[in-house]
């Protein structure tokens, strides 16, 4: 394999799935932990695309296509949540939704 | 010499990767936040690439840093842009909490490949011309992993459906528009 081997892809995978941890739990504004989410997603779709290489099978590529487009339909719900709340006028912050709390 | 330029292209897009990822969680303006992310998608395409994964790496343009996120722009342009601060908000320990929960998963997986993976994934199976290519996915998308294909369009319809219930009026709105005209 020319370039990186598979652990460099993994270890980067690893700093961004962190890094995507770490957003979600730290910010309060609901769009940067749907940004962070993506972030996340886009750490394991770097590892299964690592790590299908390394296995010389084109499966990982598509289980990594499969989530992008599952990426695509939360992003659709999230932002649609988003939206309404913002429509009832609720403050845009992930700790005031707290309607569904048992 | 090509190897060399491979190396330096990859670190140099790694690096861009994790700097923007960084980016993304520190701006206090969600839009930057945004802007940010464009570039992480754009600079794993990059890795995408280097993989062999062509069609990965085209769609991760298309899809992602085009559709994805031209919609989560429209929405904080829609929303206006209200800062948020980092660390505003929020418990002392939930902050420390966050870094501590992110740097431990870095760190359990990077010390997992140092220790015990480093020899099986050094080297790594040879690969045909045809590997990662639009037409081997094709294939592959309609014989093998067609259930995978199928279920896919459901789950985007499904998404779809409830965007669009999302955004329907409650009885509560449409009561208060009719009697404000």
């Amino acid at each position: 394999m020319i370039g990186p081997g598979t652990n460099w892809y993994v270890a980067v995978a690893a700093i961004l799935f962190g890094i995507g941890v770490t957003g979600v739990i730290l910010r309060r504004s609901p769009l940067i932990v749907l940004l962070s989410l993506e972030i996340m997603l886009n750490a394991s779709n770097l590892a299964l695309v690592g790590f299908s290489r390394h296995f010389g099978t084109v499966d990982g590529q598509i289980f990594a296509i499969c989530v992008m487009a599952v990426a695509a339909a939360e992003v659709v719900v999230g932002l649609g949540l988003i939206v309404a709340f913002t429509r009832r006028s609720m403050p845009l912050d992930v700790d005031a939704a707290t309607e569904l709390r048992g | 010499m090509g190897n060399v330029l491979v190396w330096v292209i990859w670190i140099l897009a790694a690096l861009a990767c994790v700097g923007s990822g960084v980016a993304v969680i520190s701006f206090t303006n969600p839009f930057y936040s945004a802007l940010a992310l464009i570039g992480n998608l754009a600079s794993l395409a990059v890795l995408f690439l280097l993989a062999s994964a062509e069609f990965v790496a085209a769609a991760q343009i298309l899809v992602y840093a085009g559709a994805v996120m031209v919609m989560f722009l429209f929405v904080i342009a829609y929303l206006g842009g209200r800062a948020d601060a980092p660390f505003a908000g929020g418990p002392q320990w939930l902050q420390l909490g966050s870094f501590v929960s992110g740097a431990a998963i870095m760190i359990a997986v990077i010390v997992a490949l140092v220790t015990k993976a480093n020899d099986g994934l050094s080297s790594s199976a040879d690969i045909s011309r045809s590997f990662g290519s639009p037409a081997e996915i094709g294939r592959l998308f309609l014989t093998d992993h067609l259930l995978a294909f199928e279920i896919t369009s459901i789950v985007l319809l499904v998404a779809a459906v409830g965007g669009v219930v999302l955004a329907l009026k409650t009885e509560a709105e449409s009561e208060a528009e009719s009697e404000a005209s």
